[in-house]
């Protein structure tokens, strides 16, 4: 058997993701495919998103069938960046099925479940990727997700980002199934959290990754501690010149319903219709929960009470990125080369342009660790 | 996150609000157990279980045991409720409401607009249906249309687990009466529950799938054996959408519109019994709210007009099942309009 | 205790506003503008009166079909009373009640009660609340011979034993439960050694004497509030109309209603008393028997010339339509 075959598997994006279909195939047998590329688009019970590619190489076969539903971990494809016969493919495949059930069951049992530590008396959940091989010791990664999300936000982005360091997400304080008593709360106590988090882990510098209610609490950081921040990514960042829609926190805010809900969350997205039954659950679920409705309330006030840093921190290395289609906090008018507008993208770019979001915090990372 | 049982869903519901508001009581038979015997106190815990070791904690002034004199327990539950308590009285089987049921309908239902919009009732009575258990006749019925049919009176239906946790907080919460009906069958159902205290909103179905050929409607137990019969249907390439509305008054008639506007068939699941229940009275709805987006008759499938049978064979066959539900999605797809008026 | 020489001024008041109410009502109702059913409570006023001269507002009671009196003693605004018999807008309950429904909370009157045997659980309820609460308040159940037999009235009367409830629960032995005799349906003949049966301490009154039930109250009721529990009053009293107005009282000898008026009047018994050992005089009394004739014409004048509710009324204080 050739060892340069690889296997294209699927991905799992989020704690609660067992399964996904098969919506299309983006390349064909033959095609030429470079790490990073998007190369089938699969759909889960919460959101539809691209497989990209961990390693390069030819498309040497499609397993996965169009509306074939495997489970995480399940072979989509197979890869290979030289020639291999068909036998190899072959016996490729058996040898994958034959220890795929394992490979599965040990997979669900080791990250169904967050990661907590305790942070000022309050427990706040994470999740961490550690990177495939060798590069454990690379400037770790923290993901600090937006108003009302919670470490699923990046389930997109923290296989890829993986690639070349550990990467961290917390749920904040008040947020996901971190502490929801919070008591006096603002962008301030998220920051300290943030720092809590990584005294926590004894990390003392970090490449940061803030969206929208998260990006104003990089900003903070970066403001605070300057030393501590390696890089800052900034995905349709609070806190940055531009206003938050207040139609948006308000409707968040008051939304009780699932229809009220989905009608909020499709504001989020330039498709609409990649708000799933089950994202709208996810939100209400959390919002249902005692503390939550006064947390957003809060955190809110201090969003919409106006700019916090102008538009140019003066802070580098850093990347900003921005959907065109934004509607929640509508993009500037920028030339600076720290800043990408990524067109058919509402203000969720990591989740609707993933692949392109993920290739500039790549190079982001990459470049301030050599510099 | 963690997975627990609808019992232990119904318990931290219970504790959590116990501990957040003193007012909050527990009234009914062996709710602790033990008083005035030679054993341990608190060991009983209810008909399931739910309330046990609570006393431990609150105290017998809060957790407190009855007579098994059903009346005076829900009257005075009632009684208190419309004087300061938020009292959930516990009545072992909902079979029983028929020696008390004058303390909801004439009693605890009617204050808030009889006497002019002037009282509260914060009223949970919290009861036990359904049958499975060869409890036969006296101890396995639902009953819930009789008392979706009362005005003044919220019903709650869970089905799972964490809607249990968060319908039961949001009934402790609410003014009104609710009663709360879990069905035998399912106490230990397990389903992910935050450890919080949340609430779920009365009159907000559950999606619990999507799909395009049929609606299934199904209440309580039934929405599980619904499920079963949708699994098995999708092999077949038949997409059912199972809505579970959680509460049948208020009832989300808006999602059940919706749904069928979308699919144009309708099954409706109920274990009841088929006049004047629950599935009727959707059917009814639905007949007069989404005719024009009906492509087929409605079908009903529930429990045959007659009272729970003993023997574990017939009890089986009265129960409605998974291949019954299937039977019934797989004739309203061969259905349509001009089929019924050419038949 | 003995009342001073205001309380059993106030104490007369009570009595003779329930008893020109009734009457009134009587009258009112067969001009065909109060709708519905009304059971008038005149004969009885010394019971009501003497129970709730000892509660204050906290206290609760739970009433009986038969329930203007218990209204007005525990404080109920009359003019408020006249409307919703009338079925207005600005009535107690808003007109959604009527007579038999007519409810306070804030004056701790749980409602009349159309369900015979229905107050006792609710009392003993209102007896929870106090005691789950940590007040020195109590609850008071008031039933009628007919409701004594309900299993209602046997759970309750246990479950305050069991539960050592503040609640006090009177029986208003009228002598008839509709149209049949108590004689007949109350089998044992003992309202009271029932109650005293289920373990609690038992008094039997003379109900036209305001004095003997305002003595056995008091006593039950110190007990309540002390945390001793419930007790029961029987008290023997006479219904001067009908069970219903417009009853044509065919059960009953010709005059029965009359003859009882005459003999034994409460209100006569209280002049008599307060008059007879000088610490009320006929001036005070006549005084008060002027300003509750006006009370009462105006209550009248006022609900029939208050306005019906807005049919928009009819789909509020319910917290959903169909």
């Amino acid at each position: 058997m050739a060892d340069s075959i690889a296997a294209i598997t699927v991905p799992q994006w989020g704690l609660s993701m067992t399964e996904g279909q098969v919506i299309e195939w983006l390349k064909d047998v033959g095609e030429t495919i470079e790490v990073g590329e998007e190369i089938v688009l699969l759909e889960t019970s919460k959101i539809a998103g691209p497989v990209e590619a961990q390693v390069g190489g030819t498309l040497l076969r499609r397993i996965a069938a169009v509306d074939e539903v495997l489970p995480v971990g399940g072979l989509l494809g197979v890869v290979s960046a030289e020639e291999v016969s068909d036998s190899d493919i072959d016996a490729f495949v058996a040898s994958f099925n034959e220890n795929f059930v394992v490979v599965a069951a040990e997979q669900e049992e080791e990250s169904a479940e967050p990661l907590f530590v305790e942070v000022s008396e309050r427990s706040i959940a994470y999740t961490k990727e550690e990177p495939a091989d060798g590069a454990g010791d690379a400037t770790p990664l923290l993901l600090l997700h937006g108003f009302g999300g919670d470490t699923n936000a990046w389930m997109f982005n923290m296989g890829a980002l993986a690639q070349d360091r550990p990467v961290y997400a917390i749920d904040f304080p008040g947020h996901g199934r971190s502490s929801k008593d919070v008591g006096d709360y603002g962008l301030a106590e998220l920051r300290d959290a943030a720092f809590g988090f990584l005294d926590a882990q004894g990390i003392t510098k970090a490449h940061l990754v803030g969206h929208s209610m998260g990006g104003a609490v990089a900003l903070e950081m970066a403001a605070s501690q300057p030393a501590r921040v390696a890089s800052l990514g900034l995905i349709a960042p609070a806190g940055f010149g531009q206003p938050v829609n207040g139609d948006y926190i308000e409707g968040f805010i008051a939304a009780e319903r699932r229809k009220e809900m989905k009608t909020v969350l499709a504001q989020l997205f330039a498709d609409p219709a990649l708000v799933s039954r089950d994202m709208v659950n996810g939100v209400l679920r959390y919002k249902r929960i005692d503390g939550v409705a006064g947390i957003l309330r809060q955190i809110g006030d201090d969003l919409l009470a106006g700019p916090r840093a102008d538009g140019d921190s003066g802070l580098k290395p850093i990347a900003v990125i921005w959907g065109a289609a934004d509607r929640v906090i509508a993009p500037p008018d920028s030339s600076d080369p720290s800043f990408t507008l990524i067109s058919d993208a509402g203000h969720m770019p990591h989740m609707e342009k993933a692949s392109e979001v993920n290739r500039i915090l790549s190079g982001l990372f990459r470049n301030a660790d050599a510099g | 996150m963690p997975k627990k049982s609808i019992r232990i869903a119904l318990q931290e519901a219970v504790v959590l609000e116990m501990r957040r508001d003193p007012n909050v009581i527990v009234i009914g038979e062996d709710v602790a157990g033990g008083a005035g015997c030679s054993g341990d106190r608190g060991t009983y815990g209810g008909a399931m279980g739910v309330t046990k070791g609570l006393i431990e904690e609150f105290g017998d002034e809060r957790v407190i045991d009855t007579p098994i004199t059903e009346s005076a327990l829900v009257g005075m539950a009632a009684g208190a409720a419309a004087t300061g308590l938020r009292p959930i009285a516990e009545l072992m089987f909902v079979d029983f409401m028929g020696v008390c049921f004058d303390q909801v309908l004439n009693q605890a239902a009617k204050f808030r607009y009889m006497f002019g919009g002037k009282a509260t009732t914060p009223l949970v009575v919290r009861t036990m249906m359904g049958a499975g258990f060869r409890a036969a006749a006296q101890h396995s019925q639902m009953l819930y249309n009789l008392f979706t049919a009362v005005p003044g009176v919220k019903c709650v239906i869970p089905s799972n687990a964490y809607d249990a946790k968060g319908l039961l907080i949001q009934a402790i919460r609410d003014d009104d009466v609710v009663i709360f009906f879990n069905h035998k069958a399912i106490y230990d159902f397990e389903d992910e529950v935050p450890d919080e205290a949340y609430t779920i909103p009365f009159g907000e179905a559950n999606i619990v799938r999507e799909g395009e050929d049929v609606t299934i409607v199904a209440f309580s137990r039934m929405v599980h054996t619904a499920n079963d019969a949708a699994k098995s249907l999708e092999k077949d390439g038949i997409s059912v959408e199972l809505i579970d509305p959680r509460t049948s008054s208020p009832l989300d008639e808006e999602s059940i519109i919706e749904s069928v506007e979308n699919t144009g068939r309708l099954v409706i699941v109920d274990e009841g019994t088929p006049r004047c229940g629950l599935a009727g009275d959707v059917a009814g709805m639905v007949a007069e709210k989404a005719f024009h987006a009906l492509k087929a008759p409605i079908i009903q499938v529930t429990a045959p007009h007659t009272p729970v049978p003993f023997s574990p064979v017939l009890e089986d066959a009265y129960i409605p099942s998974a291949a019954k539900v299937e039977e019934a999605v797989r004739k309203v797809m061969t259905m349509s309009r001009d089929a019924v008026s050419a038949s | 205790m003995a009342l001073d020489k205001e309380a059993l001024l106030a104490v007369y008041r009570t009595m003779q506003t329930i008893r020109v109410f009734e009457d009134r009502v009587h009258v009112e109702n067969t001009t065909g503008d109060i709708p519905g059913f009304v059971h008038l409570y005149a004969g009885e006023e010394a019971i009501a009166t003497g129970v709730c001269c000892n509660l204050t507002d906290a206290d609760a009671i739970g009433s009986t079909h038969r329930g203007h009196g218990h209204c007005i003693a525990k404080g109920c605004d009359v003019k408020a009373m006249m409307k919703e018999l009338f079925g207005k807008k600005e009535g107690l309950c808003g007109g959604k009640g009527g007579s038999m429904h007519i409810a306070d909370m804030e004056r701790g009157m749980l409602g009349a009660n159309a369900i015979v045997g229905g107050s006792p659980p609710l009392a003993i309820g209102a007896a929870l609340s106090h005691k789950t609460r940590g007040t020195d308040g109590v609850a008071v159940s008031f039933s009628g011979d007919g409701a004594s037999n309900q299993g209602t009235c046997f759970e309750s009367l246990n479950m305050a034993v069991v539960l050592k409830l503040p609640c006090i629960f009177v029986f208003e032995n009228n002598g008839f439960g509709e149209g049949t005799g108590a004689d007949y349906h109350v089998g044992s003949g003992d309202i009271g050694g029932r109650a005293a049966a289920f373990g609690m301490p038992m008094t039997k009154v003379d109900g036209v004497d305001f004095f003997a039930v305002q003595e056995a109250a008091a006593e039950a009721i110190g007990r309540a509030r002390r945390g001793e529990g419930p007790s029961a009053i029987e008290a023997d009293v006479v219904r001067f109309y009908g069970h219903y107005e417009g009853d044509p009282q065919g059960y009953r000898k010709k005059g029965e209603g009359d003859e009882m008026r005459a003999t034994r009047d409460c209100l006569k018994n209280f002049r008599d008393k307060t008059l007879g050992d000088g610490t009320l005089t006929a001036t005070e009394l006549d005084a008060i028997d002027a300003e509750i004739a006006q009370l009462i014409d105006e209550a009248v004048v006022e609900a029939r010339a208050a306005e019906f509710p807005s049919v928009n009324d009819l789909l509020t204080d319910v917290y959903i339509s169909y």
